[in-house]
């Protein structure tokens, strides 16, 4: 499949959605249902490979978000192994807040960062594990069962290898959230998705920043990241 | 469609998208419900809310939207002046211009999505800010961006329409980004809690009331 012109048709609605935004819901819409999330999900992949030099073993390093990303709502039913409606969507940001709580966790006993890069490396880490248990509690509220915590293992060789992929995590987990927003049925439950979503947003942004980089990578609207796609992405630091 | 005027919306244009309660929306339940939400944001909120929005149909988006667009004007109007005079240079200035173009970018498309769903767009409010050097300009965009953050969470769940929604989760995101960027200029926390919580318009009218210029 032609995925450059999947990509720049994808551009062009972009352009069209940022001139307003009720108009082009449904092309966008059309357009993910015809492209199945594959062709997103490619697109991510492509951008993922293309500025780095030294990515090394980490396959999703380039820490400058998420690209390539589309309309998510309707179309996006990956939470459901997570569970129905709202319980799935929550098990499956759940799932997600878990593997950053480990990833925090593991960074802050790798001895890679002292002095005021640990502080916030551990200050995000704590407020991810506040997530894991509002999550949790929101959860079991619901009357579901909330997703186990994942084996993880992530890839902590030297310090800059490190903050790249927290940027990328963290940017993927904004985009997730945001992906997420238009599908939720309790408001409730969205006003609590959008307390979250602004927060790893806000850590992106600050890792972005160290990085040298641009904090709103996106540019004015940041682009939503479908479940499927997300789920791929940290496939590789699920060890079960 | 077009949004029949409320009496504010006559006398103070720039108001009447902030307005406490609408007459028209029956949302005095609602905010005290999102109130008690907003304490965590988890929870507290009942089944109730979800009629109450129903009732409100794209008419409540519109006056949201609206809502929104003020602020969007209101931090439009902040870069644009701090550009030509907060003696802003090097990374900052940077920033401040990245910051500027997204505002400006807001603008446009709320202002878009408004005429689109057939309503009045507001007009820009007449602004002005109390700061005095670059310090004072970064602290004063701290907080003019946290608010912006806390609006919109605080709005977002009575949004009806998915796309308005999505366009409005996009911003707020953009805007916590924002936040984070210049808080870390001023040495301050980029992510000071684990929940940002939501402000309802009357926290938000309030907070921004000292730089509306009447």
């Amino acid at each position: 499949m032609a995925a450059t012109r999947q990509r720049s048709t994808e551009e062009k609605e972009e352009q069209e959605q940022q001139e307003g935004f009720g108009r082009s819901g449904v092309s966008r819409r059309q357009l993910v249902s015809m492209a199945g999330g594959s062709v997103a999900l490619g697109a991510f992949l492509a951008a993922c490979g293309s500025d780095d030099s030294d990515s090394g073993s980490d396959s999703m390093s380039n820490g400058s978000g998420t690209t390539g990303t589309s309309d998510s709502s309707m179309s996006d039913d990956s939470t459901a192994q997570f569970g129905e409606g709202d319980i799935g969507i929550m098990n499956y940001a759940l799932t997600l807040e878990y593997l950053e709580t480990a990833f925090y966790e593991d960074v802050a006993k790798s001895g890679l960062f002292k002095g005021s890069d640990l502080e916030t490396i551990r200050k995000f880490g704590s407020q991810e594990a506040e997530h894991v248990a509002a999550l949790t509690a929101a959860v079991k509220k619901a009357g579901g069962k909330p997703a186990a915590k994942p084996k993880t293992e992530f890839p902590l060789n030297n310090a800059k290898q490190v903050l790249r992929l927290a940027s990328t995590v963290e940017n993927l987990g904004a985009a997730a959230y945001l992906g997420q927003a238009a599908r939720i049925q309790s408001p409730d439950v969205l006003a609590a998705a959008l307390s979250i979503h602004s927060v790893e947003g806000r850590h992106a942004a600050a890792l972005n920043t160290l990085l040298g980089k641009t904090p709103v990578p996106d540019g004015p609207f940041a682009a939503p990241a479908p479940a499927a796609m997300v789920l791929n992405a940290v496939q590789p630091f699920i060890v079960s | 469609m077009t949004e029949p005027k409320t009496n504010t919306e006559l006398t103070h244009p720039e108001l009447a998208a902030i307005e406490v309660d609408g007459t028209e929306r029956s949302d005095v339940l609602m905010k005290g419900a999102l109130a008690a939400g907003a304490v965590f944001g988890l929870g507290a909120i009942g089944p109730f809310v979800r009629k109450a929005m129903a009732a409100n149909g794209s008419k409540g988006d519109i006056e949201i939207l609206n809502y929104a667009l003020t602020l969007e004007y209101l931090e439009s109007a902040f870069y644009a002046e701090a550009l030509k005079k907060a003696g802003l240079s090097g990374d900052l200035k940077q920033l401040v211009t990245t910051i500027s173009t997204d505002e400006d970018a807001h603008v446009k498309a709320l202002t878009q999505t408004i005429k689109d769903l057939g309503g009045k767009p507001v007009k820009a409010p007449r602004v002005e800010f109390p700061y005095s050097d670059t310090a004072g300009f970064t602290a004063l965009a701290e907080t003019i961006e946290n608010v912006g953050v806390s609006a919109y969470n605080g709005a977002a769940p009575m949004i009806s329409s998915k796309d308005v929604l999505e366009a409005a989760g996009s911003i707020v995101q953009v805007e916590a980004r924002h936040a984070a960027a210049i808080a870390l200029q001023n040495g301050n926390q980029p992510a000071p809690d684990a929940f940002d919580k939501p402000m309802t318009e009357a926290q938000v009218l309030k907070a921004v009331q000292p730089f509306l210029v009447s």
